[in-house]
């Protein structure tokens, strides 16, 4: 087990290595300078130049390099062009809006899902079964924007229960946070539930086909106690894969959500470091969020490993 | 900002919006107000963008002089002034008993730091020219300044006025960025970032305090989150509203009132001049009559702004209408392609991502092919475009707002991007510089106007409009935006 522990973890270095190679490449070949960016049009050539000073953009590619890899060896990211704040207090700010709406979403997307794609196995090729199927296309189809401004039509202009977008803080309370969230959640767990859904009610129609239920049947357990006791638990293992993939989409992949709901996101937080050439921040968020990834990736490994010994062995 | 969506999406907002009638219940002293891009930091002193003036200018920052609503400048920090009879030396008293917002006395030392920082080596000003023709600047005694000039500068009053020009505070400079401190009737509350900035009344101000308790500057970036941010009356004021296809709803709807007025924004079909087939103004004249300027209003701005025929604020008292010289004529277009020999000619056209470049750019493309020029549109960011077109000069025409106030002078300078170079015109701007009678400057700025007009420097397009929307009690927002700014101080509910 420690060798194979030992060969992951070489991987993940190696892993991050590239990655960090490839973003730093990506974000050189980026045109368009930050200081002259942030100076605007009428900016004399020596401030542009005073400002780069300013900003460390001097040096070779090389050395510019190791001094990003090196800062964050130590947990130094570094610090905004723009906001002239660190990158690691900036992420951390956005993460108190991102880290609870992706879980808010995740949360309502699996309570919808596991009943509904339960509920869908067991009416397999009846009516219950073609609506739940039907909706879930619908839901899967409809574009989460889209979706997000009915919400603020409804709910926000209308009925006035919900103000149309932003974020309070959560130093103004728990409950005002969370309102606040609530309409993003929704639209952003919709797709999410159909999906899931689906993939749930596959899932639980691939174990009952399986001998042991039969056996269950067979044994004189009812329906209903073989399908919790037996098919869910075992159609449980697709959907938790499904659901770690969709929760780091909704950390990173919640820009539009954050533009329609105007929160301040990580999201939101990267596509404005790339419009405004905040290039800083981008490199060390996206090497944040694949370290994320790897991370996560390595400790799928091991459980896999821990769970199955013949992975084990075989490295 | 990208846009993520438009045309039907605003559609579907505004058939849902129009059943909603209610009236807004909102304290009658703070003001929550929209503005499309967040301020990347909060000092005016330290960057060019023009959501930094518009959270901080005159609600926060105090300049020695200031713009008011109608674009005239006035006392602000300074009492009064006199100028020496050779137009070198300003002698600027100033008020006593103003304080900054940490407590510290603001005092003829302070304005000495504040203007030798911004015209120091290693300044990073992004208007460091406002300052470069200073010669020193000696704290006489605690409420008197005297400036002295190298050459008289009959503009230096103006310059006095900008956001970048304001006062600050040795002591505090150093976090201006994230916590501004300063002398104007609002102090700096909190900033969560990416969503918005809090200012409070100033208990200490030194003039007249201000109505409103607090103000909230709140960033929307996407045009239908602002509509519905609006009409769920989540923001009070939207001065910069940036969904002008919605303004005739908000017109329809007692609730708000509509805010149109006239920015600094010369927008032209920028032409560099020291291009190929460009640098002979038969082609640039052919160019500048080959568009129809009402056609690019209409269609690309909703019918906002007003039609310039020359580099110039149609509502400064100096301005000429000289769009008569350039009056759309696609047939004297074609004839001046013919005798030019140019009749199979295609140019770049590299168009910045706000909507009058994006769209304008559509509509002036159609109008050239008319009279026969082809055109390769590239879209570009506006870091691209910066480096491709403004730096490295490689394009063959764009389209840009040029936003600062009484920036004529830009066609001085050969090395800017359009590369005019006239010495005749280089000659004018001399004159002006030392011309200190208003007489004389109009004269002057008149002759610079028709100057580059019959040089058909740039195709001029139109005059850049704002058009805001605000709740409709709400007393006391800027009409035109004389400069960047949000000012605050003269803003009030009614009941």
């Amino acid at each position: 087990m420690l060798s194979y522990i030992l060969s992951r973890l070489v991987a993940l270095a190696l892993s991050l290595v590239v990655a960090s190679l490839v973003i730093f490449v990506m974000i050189e070949l980026v045109p368009g300078d930050p200081a002259s960016f942030m100076l605007g049009l009428n900016a004399a050539p020596d401030t542009v130049a005073a400002l780069r000073a300013e900003l460390g953009l001097g040096g070779s590619p090389v050395e510019r390099y190791l001094r990003w890899v090196g800062g964050m060896l130590q947990g130094d990211f570094g610090t905004s062009y723009t906001y002239r704040a660190p990158v690691a207090e900036l992420v951390t700010a956005r993460l108190a809006v991102s880290l609870p709406l992706a879980l808010m979403a995740l949360l309502l997307s699996t309570l919808i899902a596991i009943p509904v794609g339960l509920y869908a196995a067991s009416r397999r090729g009846r009516q219950g079964d073609w609506s739940v199927m039907g909706l879930t296309q619908l839901g899967i189809a409809i574009p989460n924007f889209w979706f997000a401004m009915i919400l603020v039509v409804i709910f926000a202009i209308n009925l006035r229960w919900f103000s149309a977008g932003g974020f309070p803080g959560w130093d103004q309370g728990i409950w005002p946070s969370l309102k606040a969230l609530t309409l993003p959640a929704v639209a952003l767990a919709l797709p999410q539930a159909s999906i899931l859904a689906r993939v749930m009610r596959s899932a639980v129609l691939e174990v009952l086909g399986q001998d042991y239920i039969r056996t269950a049947r067979a044994k004189g357990l009812s329906r209903r106690r073989t399908l919790t006791d037996h098919a869910l638990r075992n159609a449980l293992i697709p959907v938790l894969t499904i659901i770690g993939l969709q929760f780091s989409f909704l950390i990173a992949g919640a820009i539009i959500i954050e533009n329609v709901f105007f929160l301040p996101g990580l999201g939101r937080l990267v596509f404005q470091g790339i419009t405004q050439r905040d290039l800083i921040v981008v490199e060390s968020v996206v090497m944040l969020l694949v370290f994320a990834v790897i991370l996560v990736n390595f400790l799928v490994d091991i459980a896999y490993g821990l769970a199955d010994p013949r992975l084990r062995r075989r490295s | 900002m990208k846009q993520l969506f438009s045309g039907p999406a605003l559609a579907t907002f505004a058939a849902a919006a129009v059943m909603n009638v209610s009236a807004v219940l909102a304290a009658q002293t703070s003001i929550t107000v929209g503005m499309q891009l967040e301020p990347p930091n909060l000092d005016p002193t330290g960057g060019a963008a023009a959501a930094i003036d518009e959270v901080v200018y005159a609600n926060v920052f105090e300049g020695l002089t200031r713009y008011q609503a109608d674009g005239s400048v006035a006392p602000a920090l300074a009492k009064s002034w006199t100028i020496s009879d050779d137009g070198l030396v300003y002698t600027f008293s100033l008020h006593s008993g103003v304080k900054f917002h940490d407590g510290s006395a603001m005092d003829a030392e302070d304005v000495k730091f504040s203007l030798d920082r911004a015209r120091a080596e290693d300044s990073t000003n992004a208007q460091k020219r406002l300052f470069t023709g200073i010669a020193s600047v000696d704290a006489v005694d605690a409420l008197t300044v005297k400036i002295t000039l190298s050459n008289p500068d009959g503009g230096f009053i103006t310059n006095l006025a900008w956001g970048d020009a304001v006062i600050v505070a040795p002591e505090s400079i150093e976090n201006a960025k994230t916590a501004p401190v300063g002398t104007g009737p609002f102090t700096f509350s909190r900033w969560v970032q990416g969503d918005r900035v809090e200012l409070a009344r100033n208990p200490d101000y030194w003039g007249d305090a201000v109505a409103l308790e607090k103000a909230t500057f709140k960033f929307i970036s996407d045009p239908t989150a602002a509509f519905a941010a609006m009409m769920a009356g989540d923001i009070d004021a939207f001065p910069g509203y940036p969904a002008p296809e919605t303004l005739p709803q908000f017109e329809a709807d007692p609730r708000f009132r509509v805010i149109v007025g006239s920015t600094e924004g010369e927008t032209i079909l920028s032409t560099n001049n020291k291009a190929e087939n460009l640098s002979d103004v038969r082609i640039r004249q052919a160019i500048a009559h080959a568009i129809d300027r009402q056609a690019i209003i209409d269609g690309a701005m909703f019918g906002y702004g007003t039609p310039i025929g020359t580099h110039f604020a149609p509502h400064h008292p100096d301005y000429v209408d000289l769009t008569g010289g350039s009056a759309h004529d696609p047939a004297k277009a074609r004839a001046l392609l013919k005798e030019a020999g140019a009749e199979n000619l295609t140019l770049s056209l590299k168009l910045p991502p706000p909507s009058y470049a994006r769209r304008g750019g559509e509509i002036i493309a159609a109008q050239l092919r008319e009279v026969g020029i082809g055109t390769e549109i590239e879209n570009l960011e506006w870091a691209q475009w910066l480096e491709q077109v403004f730096r490295g000069k490689d394009f063959d025409l764009t389209i840009v707002s040029h936003t600062e106030p009484m920036d004529i002078g830009i066609y001085a300078n050969p090395d800017y991007y359009f590369q005019y170079d006239s010495a005749a015109f280089q000659g004018l701007i001399d004159d002006l510089k030392l011309a200190t009678a208003p007489a004389d400057r109009t004269r002057i700025l008149q002759a610079a106007q028709k100057q580059i007009a019959g040089d058909y420097v740039n195709g001029y397009l139109f005059q850049l409009a704002r058009t805001g929307v605000a709740n409709a009690r709400i007393n006391g927002l800027w009409e035109n935006a004389p400069t960047q700014a949000n000012d605050l101080t003269g803003v009030s509910w009614s009941d």
